[in-house]
C-alpha cells in the first residue's frame, strides 16, 4: 500500500508494520485526507501488535492532517489490543510542538523524537 | 428641522456601522514595524481547489522572507536552531491563518484577501484580512466565544475527539493549535462595509513572542 505525489508519500511496510510519511501534508480537509485515511485503517484492521508511525522525513503538517492522525490514534484506541509508536525528528519543530497531543489521546502511545 | 434630525439620525448610523467590534487580543496600540510585508489575493475565479497551493507556498515564502531579518547575536548553531523553529512557526501559522481566510472568504463582495507579516524585536505579528458572510460570521463568533472563554488545553483535546464522530470537513483545530502549541495571542476585528452592507470585514491578529 502506498500512495506518492509530487508533495508526499505515505508508504505502508508490512515487514516492520511501518507506516512512512514524508514530505508535506497540507490538503484542504477530511476529503483530501481520504486516500490517506483508508490506507491508515486498512493497517488498523489486520490488529497487529503495534503500528509504527515514521514521520522523521514529515516536514509539514497543517492542523487538517494533525486531525486525521488524531482520529486515527481514537479509533485505535477505541479497538484496544494495537499500540501505536511514532518516530519523530527533533529537527523539525512542528514534531516536538503538536505530536505529544496524541500521547494525550492515548497515553499508553510511544513517542520517540530522534 | 426635520431634515437636521434626519441627518444627525443617518450619521449615528454610519458610526455605528463604522465601529468595530474587538474580541480576543486585538492590539491596536503597538508601535508599527519599520519590516513588514504584505501579500494580498484577488479571490479570482479559479476554484480554492487549484489555488490550495498557493496557501502553503506562500507560507513558506513568509518563512523564507523573514529569515534573512532575523536578528541573532548568540552562536552560530543557537542562532540558526532558532531560525529554524521561527521558520517553522511562521510557516505552520502562516498557512493556516490562510487556509481559513480563503475557506470562509465571502466571494461575492469581491473584496481582496491580505495577509501581513510585520517583524518587531520582541515577536512577530500577522494581520489576516478577508470577507465574511453574516451567516458564517454568526458561526465564527460564536466558535471565538468558546476560543477564549474556555480551557484550552481541555478545549483541544475535547475537539479532537468530538471530530471523530464528526464526518464534516472543518476540523476547528487551526487556531486552537496556534494558541496551544505555538502559545500565540490571537484577536479579531469586525468591521462593516458601507459598499457592502451584508458583509464584515474579519481582521485576524496573532502576536508571536520571539
Amino acid at each position: 500500500m502506498e500512495i506518492k505525489t509530487d508533495d508526499y508519500s505515505v508508504v505502508y511496510d508490512p515487514a516492520t508494520q511501518t507506516v512512512n510519511f514524508r514530505g508535506s501534508l497540507r490538503l484542504s480537509g477530511a476529503e483530501e485526507y481520504a486516500d490517506i485515511t483508508q490506507l491508515l485503517s486498512e493497517v488498523a484492521e489486520q490488529a497487529p501488535e503495534k503500528i509504527n508511525l515514521d514521520l522523521q522525513d514529515l516536514e509539514f503538517l497543517n492542523s487538517s492532517g494533525i486531525n486525521m492522525f488524531s482520529k486515527f490514534v481514537i479509533k485505535v484506541r477505541q479497538q484496544g489490543n494495537t499500540g501505536i509508536q511514532i518516530q519523530g525528528s527533533k529537527k523539525i519543530p512542528w514534531q516536538g510542538k503538536s505530536l505529544k497531543n496524541f500521547q494525550r489521546l492515548m497515553p499508553n502511545l510511544q513517542l520517540d523524537l530522534q | 428641522m426635520d431634515d437636521e434630525l434626519l441627518l444627525e439620525e443617518k450619521r449615528q448610523m454610519q458610526e455605528e456601522m463604522e465601529q468595530a467590534q474587538i474580541l480576543g487580543d486585538f492590539n491596536e496600540d503597538l508601535p508599527s514595524s519599520e519590516e513588514y510585508l504584505v501579500i494580498g489575493f484577488s479571490p479570482g475565479s479559479m476554484p480554492l481547489k487549484q489555488r490550495w497551493r498557493n496557501n502553503g507556498l506562500s507560507a513558506d515564502f513568509l518563512a523564507e522572507y523573514l529569515a534573512t531579518f532575523f536578528p541573532g547575536n548568540e552562536e552560530d548553531t543557537i542562532k540558526a536552531d532558532k531560525t529554524i523553529e521561527v521558520k517553522s512557526a511562521v510557516s505552520y501559522v502562516a498557512n493556516e491563518l490562510l487556509e481559513n481566510a480563503m475557506k470562509f472568504n465571502d466571494e461575492t463582495s469581491h473584496l481582496p484577501i491580505s495577509i501581513k507579516l510585520e517583524m518587531h524585536s520582541d515577536r512577530l505579528i500577522f494581520f489576516v484580512k478577508n470577507s465574511l458572510g453574516a451567516q458564517a460570521m454568526a458561526k465564527f463568533q460564536s466558535y471565538i466565544h468558546e476560543l477564549i472563554t474556555s480551557d484550552r488545553d481541555e478545549l483541544y483535546i475535547r475537539q479532537l475527539e468530538q471530530n471523530v464522530q464528526d464526518e464534516s470537513s472543518g476540523s476547528g483545530l487551526g487556531l486552537l493549535t496556534i494558541m496551544n502549541d505555538y502559545m500565540a495571542k490571537v484577536g479579531w476585528k469586525f468591521e462593516a462595509n458601507l459598499q457592502h452592507p451584508e458583509i464584515m470585514t474579519v481582521t485576524t491578529m496573532v502576536q508571536l513572542d520571539l
